[in-house]
Parts: structure tokens; C-alpha cells; sequence
């Protein structure tokens, strides 16, 4: 610390800081992306670690896959007959295969009808069979689930969980229930169930309902043919959360003995792994983390710490053709393997990026990237109040209002609901912009005030949700720290508003499809951006999402304060 | 007079088993469950025409020497222990005959007589453990509660003085072939003659529930009650999950789920029956028959439901005159089509509500669906400290008006002293789902106190049911000695009502667990670097120094410096 202490150094060192400090920002700068582009190759192999799951050798005997197809194509013909979930067609089944059968019936008011459904009051029915394991005293459950969807979908999913559930019945060595589950109208009906199996409906409504003790895992089935050529592993859940590393390398384990190919973002594994193809997946994941949507049913297993995925089959790659036979042995080797858990999947890692599906990045490997940039803001804050209480009142305006307001807006202008909520929310956003914010004190202040409220914000954020942390720090953090009111105004002003939150969601969506090799016409875009602004609003409201009223009350009142920096004196 | 009977019960082949005050009775019963599933449940009693307490006994025939020295030792006036495997499902297997919770349970009453009833309790656990390879040794004071209305003595008693007793659950024993061979041994045959050929470890844990128990308590010696028995009951139940064995086939036999059959009954028996229940479900004709032709059939009302059972007496000569073994065999005359089950009158659910790990809730549903009797239940609740519960948030709802318990005991818990324990007198209404809830706290633990699997979860015991739950047929009191065993171990208290005790599920709880794991030190570590990083780095451009020439100070200090350094102590 003699540094520190010598006065005639410290001084240099502050002399040279000063002086260098935009040249250490950019460099900074640079060096976080660099560090998060070098991800890739720097990703060790994933590997596992629970014991209970590892060395035990478990021989798959499943030859059910003739009676799964069977089985799908009767319940798309009882789907077609009663026009919805066929309910009693299942707990017969289901009560035939020696489960203990229960339904749940249950109604979601939504905010604003949704596009798809247009319409506020949705009413379904979720059917279950539980199988019991025997010796057990109902304290732990797994759960493997199969959505029922309208039209000629994921019949085989469910095909294929009967034939599950009929040959496991069979098997005396279950340690824990299993609950076969079938959910109607995706997300919501899993809401449903999932608030009802524990309780947590503030409706009150408590039919009865068997239960199953605490759900240690989960793994929800998409499937829609006969034949399939990979299996495509989502583990995106909502407000990003991810299940532990475990869980996916316990399923490429279990397809590669079985000979399918697992994808993960529909994208091969390379065969070497590559720097543009490995950014290319890895931004791709932090794209679908960072939009903080499930991709897929499992997505709202996390709130109850159940870790769950969901396989989606697909069928891209024509060279390579597996059969229900294959794809169930795969599960049945999951779930014995899962039965063999000890304790709840706790040893590898919950935060985490994956580059392929057998590389992984650890938080301690990709939070430099992000320090880096947040480093950027640090000096600018030594040598720097009131628009506060604006922007933060537009920021809450942008929460509360749109969906408050719809009924109105309705009303007085030729819009439908879920359109005026959409564009609501885009007015409010402008208009913040053109609220008054002069005040008497140093702008420095206030720009100090964004800085650290910004800071703050993405640190935070990057510990619960890194993608979303990461890509905000990399929209937000360069026009934050150049922001002034003295400079070349126009070119300030282009750059904060490319820095702005929606435009970042737009350049986000622009750039998943561009990722995914299927770029769209900058119109689409514009059409895509307002469904995933209506969707953000749905997921918050009927999920408890957290990116919604994130975005509004916190990362755009911060975006304003700059704005406000920037406007100074005019 | 008993021994005379005896004898002549016994035959002149048998006459070892003559003289002697102490008999024996075995008897299995076999009940085809409503999903299918067969419950095969074995009573062996020994009676015994002794005072054992006095110490006055020293020579045993019969009776176990290993717990007869036990009781006269400890001052034990009652004691009921069950290892249980698995979880009755009274919702699909109706009624139990004798329900245990899942793992260990042990409830004690001792003696007048007792001075230091804890003492006793504690050597009892840890003796017991020994006997039966069981972990009954980790009851101590955080498991152990005194209930003051659920468990009543089911044999004589004077007084019902609770501090006498004492009652605690392991909910986490795991029951192997380890605790049922000590058991097997207490047996006067072994498992070499009479129904026990049959306890094969091998099948009986290839089953859906198992729950071995040993009853001892004292009872009137005959109709006068002038002296004292004591009985010891050797209970076995076990669940056989015939769809999963037999392909979908609902047939069994003694030989399909045993792998054995019987030859003979036990020489030191004086009774020795197979009872099964034929009785018809749906008021049809009967769609079941056994064979072979059972020596008598037996009607009796047991648990308010009228039923009719085949009887095997295994001492009557002629059953083993036509085969030398006897396999009882049952076939379904037609499958059974509808999934309709008869629901039992009283029924109950717990679970854990919530999520997160800050708090959470527990839930039971007790269902009543009696279609016009109304009847109360006392609800006994032990909950670990590490859970705290807050007794405000205790709610009980029934058919969405607020139910008010006319009795309440609540002694709270002392953070790793003793548990919680709460009991209740709760009227349940006709055909009516009644809800208790209470919320917890989930505690922070030493990080020294937590199992080596701490993200298993935390064990919490069953809760348990105890009621009189109205009879819809009217039954009779019938004498204990001629009724066959599985009717009379609780006493009835009229004809209009029967006694159940129903066990909940336990349940598995998650605590706030501190990750022992790397990661967790990684992001403390490098949280604790960036800061000290921060801070100095902040001090370093924020902070300026400037050197201060020291001032020589004015004439007091300095007249004072020369007064100082004359008496040798520091300058100012």
C-alpha cells in the first residue's frame, strides 16, 4: 500500500487516470466483449456431477413405441371428437394402466385478450395419473408432462407418456411417485397446476387433489410424428431461469447412448468447435434467456425449485430417422436415473451459458465480460437531481397504465384491446422523452445519479438473469458513459436512442432471426416487436414475470435520466 | 379352566402345548383392497395369566423373555412400537385394520410407579433399539411429545395420568429384513411352523407397504377382571400390488404372494385361522369365490361395514386331509368394470403449501363423507423446532365458514429442546371437507446441525387422526376372547361407533441450505475482491493528502514540554 500512501505517487496515478480515461473506458469496453466472444472456446465440457446419476448403469427395457403411436393416434381422434382435452377418455385410459387418475378444472382471467385466444376468461382441464411407488410414503414426485393443443399436435407426446406410464406401472423399483401429466392451453393450464399442487391460488378454490409430495424433477414432452430426427432440448425458463447443469447433461447422456441426435437451439453440435458457430449458439441462448420467456411448458417449474426441462422433437435433419422406441428408452433411462436421486439436484452448476450442448460456461468465467463493461461507468463517475422523481413517475406510468387504460383507449380510439394496450405502451415510452427536465443543479450530478442507479441495476441483474445483464450492458453502457450536453449533439442524440431499451428489443428480435438464418423484412420485425411487447405484458401479469415492470420502472427511468443529461440547457 | 381348554383343543398329538398359563393365537387375514391390491395382515397373541410388573416371574415359556424382563424392568404398563415401510392409502385400500405412520413409532405408558418417567423413556428407546436393529435410539427430547387426548391406554388402566406417557415418530427409519428377523424370533415358532412359514423377507418387502408392530398391554384375565394378563400382539401387515405382478390379472394366490404355502399350524398355537374376506362390494352376487372350501364362514361387523369372511382353521383335521398344503387361491369370476371405489367415511391429506424458502404453510384436509352423522376428531400434530410455527395463522375452515376446535393443546417448541405439539377436538359436519392451515418459518440451522444430504429436505412426522367415527349398521359388543384377533384391539365404546386412527403422509421439507459447494465460495470471494478493489481505488482519486508541517504550538504547550521532559514522561 506504500502506493496508496506516498502522496507524490497517488497524485501521478490520479494525474494519469484522468488523462487516460477515455482510452481505459474503450479499452475496457473492448476488452469485456472480447472476453465474452472468446466464451466459446474458453467453455470446458460438461460433465456430471451427481453421483446418484452418474455411475449407475440402468438397462432401458421400453418396447412400447408401436403402442405409443397407437395410443397418440387414439387420443387425436378422441381430441377431435370432444373438440378439447377428451377428459374422460384419459382417466379411463389412465385408470386402465393402473394409475391413480385426478382432473382439475380451472379458469385464468387474463388482462387483455391474447392474440391467439382472443378472449379474457380461459377454461380448461388438466387430467393426471400418479403412479405410486411402492414402499414409498408419498414424500417425493417426478413429473413428465405432455400438453394437449388444438389441431393435429403433440398427439404423440401423449402416445408416447400413456406407454411410459403403462410400462413403468409394471416396475417395482420407483422410489419416488411419478405423475404423468397432461396439460390443456400450455403455460396457463401448467400455471394452474402448478399453483393448485401447492397451494399458492389465492382464489381459494381447493377441489380435491391428489398430491404427490415434494417434485424434485420434471421434464415436459413436445412431439408431433411418428418418426423423429433429433430432440431438441429447451431449458430456458421464465425471467430466464435455467435448471441445473445436471439436468442437461443427464439428457445428452441419455440420447447419445440411444443414438439421437440432441440439439439445443436447433442447431448441430459442431464437430470441432468453432469460434463463429459457438458465438453464434451462444447468443442465441442469451438472446432466448435475456427475453426472459419459457421456451417451452417446463418454464414455471423454477419459482417451486423443481428443475425441469422440455424436449421438443423435431425433424430437420432427413439423414438420421429414430422411432417412439428409442425416444422413450431415452426417457425411461432419465427418469430411473432421476428415481435414483438422493438428494434434489443440487451439485453442478444453476448459472451457466452453453456455447454447444457439451460446453458450458460458468458464472466464474463469463462475469469478467460484464465487469469490464460496468468498469467503464466507474471512472465516469468520480470526476459528475430531481428529473429523478420524472423519469422514475414515467416509468411507472409506462408499468400501470396500458393495461389500466385499455378499456379507454378502447373506447375512444379504433383500436382493439390487446392493440391499445401495444401501443399505449409505446406512446408512454416517447412521450417521457418530451417531459420537462431542467433543473438548477450541475448536470454532472445527474448524470452521476443514472450512472450509479445503471450500475447498480445490471449487477444486480446479471446475477439473476446474465444474458439480459450482459446485452443491456452492451447497448446501454457506451452511450451512458459518452452522454454530455457539450459534444456533437446529433450524433449523442442517435446514439442514445440506439441505446434505448426498445430499440435494443428490437435490434434483439432483428438479430434472433438473423441468428437462426431466416432474417425477416424490417416490417416483420416491427410486427415481431409489438407481439413480444404484448407477450412481455401477458407473461408478467398471468405468470409473474420479471422483465415487465424491470424494463419500465427501472432500466427506462435510468434511460430518461440520460436523456435528460443529454437535453441540458435546450 | 383355559388350560383345559386348551388341551382338549389341542388334541392328544399336542399335549407339549398343554399345561402352562400362557397361550398362544395366530391368525392371518387377507382382504382383497378395492384397486386390486391384497392386504395380508398377521396377529400373533400371546396371553399370559402372570402379574409380570412384580418381578415375581422368572421362569418364560411363551412369552418373550427379551420384553417380559423389559416391562418388569422399566415399569412399562403399555407399549406399542411400528416399523412401517410405505404409506396406507386409505383413499384406494379403504379402512385400515391397523395403520402406522411411515418409519418408527414408539408411545409408552408407564407405570404409576415410575419416578423418572424420561429416564425410563430414554433407556426403553435405546433398549427397544438394540431388540429390534432399529434406530430407535435417536428418540430424544427434540422427537418426543406427551400428548394429553390422542393416545388413551387400550388395555386396563386406572388412571389416564398423560405425563406417564410418552410418544414419538422417526419418520425417516427405513424397515428391512434387519428389523423383521429380531421380530420373526420373538415368535414362540419361529418362522418355522404355523402362519409364519410364510414371512419370507425376500417377498415380503417385494411389496406396496409393510408395517410389523409389537402391542403389549395388560387386560383382564376373564369376565370378573379381579387379576391381571398381559398380552402381547405381534402384528404384520403387508400390501401385495397384484396388477403390477400379475399382468394386469387380479387372481392370487397364498403361493403367488408368498411363494410359499401352509402344511401345518404352530404346535404351541391353541388357535391357528386364515380368515378371508369374501364379502360382495356391490351388494350383487358374489363375483369372487376361493377355493378350496373353507371350513366356515364367519359374518361379523367390523368397521361399520358388514363383512363375510372364509375361514381356514389350520387345526381342524380335516383341512389337510385331502392336500398336505394349503394354497388359498381367489379368482375374480368376471373383471370388474366400473372404476368406482366405496370411499371411507373419514379420510385426510397434508401437504406442504408455498414456495420459497422463507416461509411456507401446512395444510391438511380431513374429509368426512358419513352422508348425515356429524362426529368429532382429535388432530395431533408434532412439527420439528427447525420449522417454527406461528399458532396465529391457524385457521380450520369447513364448507367455507370459520371451525372453531372445542379443545386445543398447543405447547410450543424450544429451538433444539423440544418439538411442537399441537392437538385438537374438531367437529366434523356431515359430508364435509374441513381445512386446517398454518404457517412456518423455516429456520437458519448451525451450519454443524445439517445431515450430510442436507438438500434432501427435513422430515416432518404424520400428523394423526384419532375419532369414533359413527357405525351406519348397528354392532354388537362381542367378547374379546372369542372374536378373532384383527377386531379386537381397540375397544369399542358402543355399538353405534367405531375407533379409527388414521396416519397422514409425512412430509418432506426443504431448509434454507447453505451451499457447500464451490461456486457459492467463488462469488463471495471475487464480490469481496471487486470491493476492496473498489474502495481503494475510489480512496485513491477521490481522497487528497497534504503535508502538514508540524507547528511548534504556543508558550503553555511549550512551558509545559519543559515541565514534561524534567519529569521524564512524554512530550505532548
Amino acid at each position: 500500500m506504500g502506493l496508496l500512501s506516498d502522496p507524490q505517487c497517488r497524485r501521478a496515478l490520479a494525474r494519469m487516470l484522468v488523462r487516460l480515461n477515455t482510452p481505459l473506458c474503450i479499452l475496457s469496453y473492448a476488452l469485456g466483449l472480447l472476453w465474452f466472444m472468446a466464451l466459446p472456446p474458453l467453455a470446458p465440457r460438461t460433465h456430471m456431477s451427481e453421483n446418484a446419476m452418474g455411475s449407475t448403469m440402468v438397462e432401458e427395457g421400453f418396447e412400447l413405441g408401436d403402442r405409443a403411436v397407437g395410443l397418440g393416434r387414439e387420443f387425436g381422434v378422441q381430441k377431435d371428437r370432444v373438440g378439447g382435452i377428451p377428459v374422460s377418455w384419459l382417466v379411463r385410459t389412465m385408470w386402465g394402466l393402473g394409475l391413480e387418475v385426478h382432473e382439475q378444472q380451472f379458469s385464468v382471467q387474463l388482462p387483455f385478450p391474447d392474440e391467439s385466444r382472443e378472449r379474457y376468461l380461459v377454461r380448461g382441464t388438466n387430467v393426471y395419473g400418479i403412479l405410486r411407488a411402492p414402499r414409498a410414503s408419498s414424500t417425493e414426485a417426478l413429473v413428465l408432462s405432455a400438453g394437449c393443443v388444438p389441431g393435429p399436435h403433440n398427439n404423440q407426446a401423449v402416445g408416447l407418456l400413456l406407454a411410459l406410464a403403462a410400462y413403468f406401472r409394471g416396475q417395482i423399483y420407483w422410489a419416488k411417485d411419478i405423475i404423468f401429466l397432461i396439460n390443456e392451453h400450455d403455460l396457463l393450464g401448467m400455471e394452474a397446476w402448478l399453483e393448485a399442487y401447492h397451494d399458492v391460488n389465492s382464489s381459494g378454490q381447493w377441489a380435491p387433489l391428489g398430491r404427490a409430495g415434494a417434485i424434485q424433477a420434471a421434464v415436459s414432452l413436445e412431439l408431433s410424428s411418428d418418426v423423429l430426427t433429433s430432440v431438441d432440448v429447451a431449458l430456458e425458463g421464465l425471467d430466464g431461469r435455467l435448471p441445473n447443469l445436471d439436468l442437461l447433461s443427464l439428457t445428452s447422456a441419455a440420447c447419445a447412448k440411444h443414438g439421437l441426435l440432441c440439439t439445443l437451439h436447433g442447431k448441430l453440435q459442431h464437430p470441432a468447435p468453432s469460434l463463429p458457430g459457438g458465438l453464434q449458439r451462444l447468443l442465441l441462448m442469451a438472446l432466448a434467456q435475456a427475453s426472459g420467456q419459457p421456451r417451452g411448458d417446463h418454464g414455471l417449474f423454477f419459482r417451486y425449485r423443481i428443475e425441469a426441462l422440455t424436449l421438443r422433437v423435431i425433424n430437420s435433419f432427413r439423414q438420421h430417422k429414430d422411432d417412439l422406441r428409442a425416444l422413450g428408452r431415452t426417457l425411461e433411462g432419465m427418469f430411473r436415473k432421476l428415481n435414483n436421486l438422493l438428494e434434489r439436484l443440487h451439485q453442478s452448476y444453476f448459472l451457466y451459458l452453453l456455447p454447444s450442448i457439451s460446453c458450458f460456461v460458468s458464472i466464474g468465467i463469463y462475469f469478467p465480460a460484464l465487469g469490464f463493461l460496468l468498469l467503464v461507468l466507474a471512472p465516469r463517475l468520480l470526476p459528475l437531481l430531481p428529473p429523478l422523481l420524472v423519469s422514475h413517475f414515467a416509468g411507472v406510468a409506462l408499468y400501470t397504465l396500458p393495461v389500466r387504460g385499455q378499456n379507454l383507449a378502447a373506447k375512444h380510439f379504433p383500436v382493439g384491446e390487446g392493440e391499445a394496450v401495444v401501443l399505449a405502451l409505446t406512446g408512454i415510452y416517447i412521450a417521457g422523452m418530451a417531459l420537462p427536465h431542467s433543473t438548477h443543479r450541475a448536470w454532472m450530478v445527474l448524470k452521476l445519479l443514472a450512472l450509479l442507479e445503471l450500475g447498480a441495476q445490471l449487477l444486480a441483474l446479471a446475477l439473476l438473469n446474465f444474458s439480459l445483464g450482459f446485452l443491456l450492458a452492451v447497448t446501454m453502457v457506451p452511450a451512458a458513459a459518452a452522454v454530455a450536453p457539450t459534444g456533437p449533439r446529433p450524433l449523442q442524440v442517435l446514439l442514445l436512442v440506439l441505446a434505448s431499451p426498445a430499440v435494443s428489443l428490437l435490434v434483439a428480435v432483428a438479430a434472433e432471426r438473423e441468428l437462426q438464418e431466416a432474417p425477416a423484412a424490417p416490417w416483420e420485425d416491427w410486427q415481431r416487436l409489438l407481439t413480444a411487447l404484448a407477450q412481455g405484458l401477458l407473461l408478467h401479469h398471468t405468470h409473474g414475470a420479471f422483465l415487465c415492470p424491470l424494463l419500465a420502472m427501472g432500466t427506462y427511468p435510468c434511460w430518461l435520466l440520460l436523456w435528460n443529461v443529454l437535453c441540458w440547457g435546450t | 379352566m383355559l388350560a383345559v381348554l386348551l388341551l382338549l383343543l389341542a388334541g392328544p398329538g399336542r399335549a407339549a402345548a398343554g399345561p402352562g398359563p400362557d397361550a398362544l393365537r395366530e391368525e392371518l387375514l387377507l382382504t382383497p383392497l378395492p384397486v386390486g391390491d391384497v392386504a395380508a395382515t398377521f396377529q400373533f397373541r400371546t396371553r399370559w395369566d402372570a402379574d409380570l410388573p412384580r418381578g415375581a416371574v422368572s421362569h418364560y415359556r411363551l412369552f418373550p423373555k427379551a420384553l417380559g424382563q423389559l416391562v418388569a424392568a422399566l415399569g412399562v404398563r403399555e407399549l406399542h412400537l411400528a416399523l412401517t415401510q410405505g404409506f396406507w392409502r386409505t383413499q384406494a385400500w379403504g379402512q385400515p385394520p391397523l395403520q402406522a405412520p411411515a418409519g418408527a413409532e414408539l408411545w409408552v405408558w408407564f407405570q404409576p410407579t415410575v419416578t423418572d418417567v424420561d429416564k425410563a423413556w430414554k433407556e426403553l428407546s435405546n433398549i427397544l433399539s438394540g431388540i429390534f436393529c432399529a434406530s430407535l435410539n435417536f428418540i430424544d427430547a427434540t422427537n418426543t411429545v406427551t400428548p394429553t387426548a390422542s393416545f388413551k391406554p387400550l388395555g386396563l388402566a386406572n388412571g389416564t395420568d398423560h405425563n406417564l406417557l410418552r410418544y414419538a415418530v422417526l419418520p425417516r427409519e427405513v424397515v428391512c429384513t434387519e428389523n423383521l428377523t429380531p421380530w420373526k424370533k420373538l415368535l414362540p415358532c419361529g418362522s418355522k411352523a404355523g402362519l409364519a412359514v410364510l414371512l419370507k423377507a425376500e417377498r415380503l418387502f417385494h411389496s406396496s407397504y409393510h408395517s410389523q408392530a409389537v402391542h403389549i398391554r395388560p387386560i383382564c384375565r376373564d369376565a370378573s377382571c379381579l387379576a391381571v394378563s398381559w398380552e402381547l400382539r405381534q402384528t404384520l401387515t403387508v400390501v401385495f400390488d397384484i396388477f403390477s405382478s400379475g399382468q394386469g390379472k387380479k387372481d392370487w394366490s397364498l403361493f403367488k404372494m408368498f411363494s410359499r404355502t401352509l402344511t401345518d399350524a404352530c404346535p404351541l398355537a391353541s388357535q391357528s385361522k386364515v380368515y378371508v374376506d369374501i364379502s360382495p362390494k356391490n351388494k350383487e352376487k358374489e363375483l369372487l369365490e376361493v377355493t378350496p372350501a373353507p371350513t366356515s364362514v364367519y359374518e361379523a361387523t367390523v368397521q361399520g361395514d358388514k363383512r363375510t369372511y372364509a375361514v381356514y382353521d389350520l387345526l381342524s383335521p380335516s383341512l389337510f386331509n385331502t392336500s398336505r398344503s394349503l394354497n388359498v387361491q381367489f379368482k375374480w369370476k368376471r373383471p370388474e368394470e366400473s372404476s368406482e371405489m366405496p370411499i371411507p367415511v373419514l379420510h385426510a391429506q397434508r401437504y406442504v403449501s408455498g414456495y420459497g424458502l422463507q416461509t411456507g404453510e401446512i395444510s391438511t384436509l380431513i374429509y368426512n363423507t358419513h352422508p348425515y352423522r356429524a362426529f368429532p376428531v382429535i388432530l395431533l400434530e408434532t412439527v420439528p423446532w427447525y420449522l417454527r410455527l406461528y399458532v396465529h395463522t391457524l385457521t380450520i375452515i369447513t364448507k367455507g365458514k370459520e371451525n372453531k376446535p372445542s379443545y386445543i393443546h398447543y405447547q410450543p417448541a424450544q429451538d433444539r429442546r423440544r418439538p411442537h405439539l399441537l392437538e385438537m377436538l374438531i367437529q366434523l359436519p356431515a359430508n364435509s371437507v374441513t381445512k386446517i392451515k398454518i404457517q412456518f418459518e423455516r429456520a437458519l440451522l448451525k451450519w454443524t446441525e445439517y445431515p450430510p444430504d442436507p438438500n434432501h429436505g427435513f422430515y416432518v412426522s404424520s400428523s394423526v387422526l384419532s375419532a369414533l367415527v359413527p357405525s351406519i349398521i348397528a354392532m354388537k359388543d362381542v367378547d374379546v376372547e372369542e372374536s378373532p384377533l384383527f377386531t379386537s384391539l381397540f375397544p369399542f365404546s358402543d355399538g353405534s361407533s367405531y375407533f379409527v386412527r388414521l396416519y397422514t403422509e409425512p412430509l418432506l421439507v426443504n431448509l434454507p441450505t447453505p451451499d457447500f459447494s464451490m461456486p457459492y465460495n467463488v462469488i463471495c470471494l471475487t464480490c469481496t475482491v471487486v470491493a476492496v478493489c473498489y474502495g481503494s481505488f475510489y480512496n485513491l482519486l477521490t481522497r487528497t493528502f497534504h503535508v502538514e508541517e508540524p507547528s511548534r504550538g504556543g508558550l503553555a504547550k511549550r512551558l509545559a514540554n519543559i515541565i514534561r521532559r524534567f519529569r521524564g514522561v512524554p512530550l505532548l
